[in-house]
């Protein structure tokens, strides 16, 4: 739809020639950057999907474990053997660029190398399923972390792939037919101008051959 | 250095103890809430925090504010009674976000 805001003149039209080229540009180049995320995006998704079940299953064993040693334990030997952690975990966070989105990268360290190391208690008073059950969460942890990071990966792309789409359609369905319809507007009105001064200098001639050789 | 929390019932969080993650633990939604709250205005210094799915349940809102900032990550596990699907269906919703339908066909 031409809006009835543009001024019929050259030098809007040529405004309105520049704002088209640039428009047409930046929708290809956000175009391109949508099907980049998009790529990118599905294969966080994949990888996202496989984490979780392995995480969901992982936990549910060990919470399993957990439960078959706290049937065994009284729950104050319990509490105590978990009271002090031996291990303890620090986390450093860098941050990745895909296509300008700045996504986690997480490295974490334990202070306490020895994986051996992480049970908190001596073996004479805690049962042995307890053993187990932490075993199988410290193996587990290191999929909840990579899955964490993942899962952020995957909101922050899904936030800015949406944001691009947007953009992309209101480009393509909004921006570009408004400003060629103007632009047809415009060169119609001043083709119309054009004929009518022609069609005026005409007349005028005709006028002026008259009144000098009486013409008819 | 960061550091990684853990929100959920007392047997939950029990087993993260002894990993050195920091734990927190909830009898309800509520109490969850208060520490969610807490932990996030500590000027970012929880990187990542798990929270049980069945207290994630309810805290939603809360949760969804997060999802586009660069940190905390706050991601869902599964409780002592198993999963509950949340954790998938955060997965769905994030696609649908991305691509307008899901695509996942499941």
């Amino acid at each position: 739809m031409a809006s009835t805001a543009v001024t019929p003149t050259r030098m809007v039209l040529n405004q309105l020639k520049g704002r088209l080229k640039t428009a047409r540009r930046g929708h290809k180049l956000l175009k391109d950057k949508r099907d980049e995320l998009m790529r990118q995006f599905m294969d966080v998704v994949k990888r996202n999907k496989q984490l979780r079940t392995r995480v969901e299953e992982g936990l549910t064993a060990a919470f399993a474990s957990l439960q078959v040693a706290s049937a065994i334990m009284s729950p104050e030997m319990l509490e105590q053997a978990l009271l002090y952690p031996r291990q303890s975990v620090e986390l450093g966070l860098k941050f990745k660029n895909i296509m300008s989105v700045n996504v986690p990268q997480y490295s974490f360290h334990t202070k306490n190398n020895d994986p051996t190391e992480i049970y908190p208690y001596g073996f004479a008073q805690t049962s042995g399923e307890l053993d187990a059950a932490l075993d199988k969460m410290a193996r587990v942890f290191e999929d909840m972390l990579e899955l964490a990071q993942v899962e952020k990966t995957m909101q922050l792309l899904a936030e800015e792939i949406e944001k691009t789409r947007r953009r992309v359609n209101a480009l393509e369905y909004v921006m570009i037919p408004e400003l060629t319809a103007n632009i047809k507007y415009i060169s119609m009105k001043l083709e119309e101008n054009e004929n009518s001064t022609k069609v005026r200098l005409l007349k005028v001639k005709e006028m002026v051959l008259q009144d000098a050789h009486h013409y008819k | 250095m960061l550091k990684i929390a853990v929100i959920g019932g007392i047997e939950t969080v029990m087993g993260f103890k002894a990993l050195g993650l920091e734990t927190y633990p909830a009898a309800d939604a509520a109490e969850a809430g208060n520490i969610l709250r807490t932990l996030t205005r500590e000027g970012e210094e929880y990187a990542i925090i798990y929270i049980e799915e069945n207290l994630a349940a309810q805290l939603a809102a809360e949760i969804d504010k997060f999802k586009d900032s660069p940190a905390p990550a706050i991601i869902l596990i599964p409780g002592r009674e198993g999963s509950l699907g949340l954790g998938q269906s955060a997965l769905k919703a994030a696609v649908e976000r991305a691509v307008g339908t899901n695509i996942l066909g499941d």
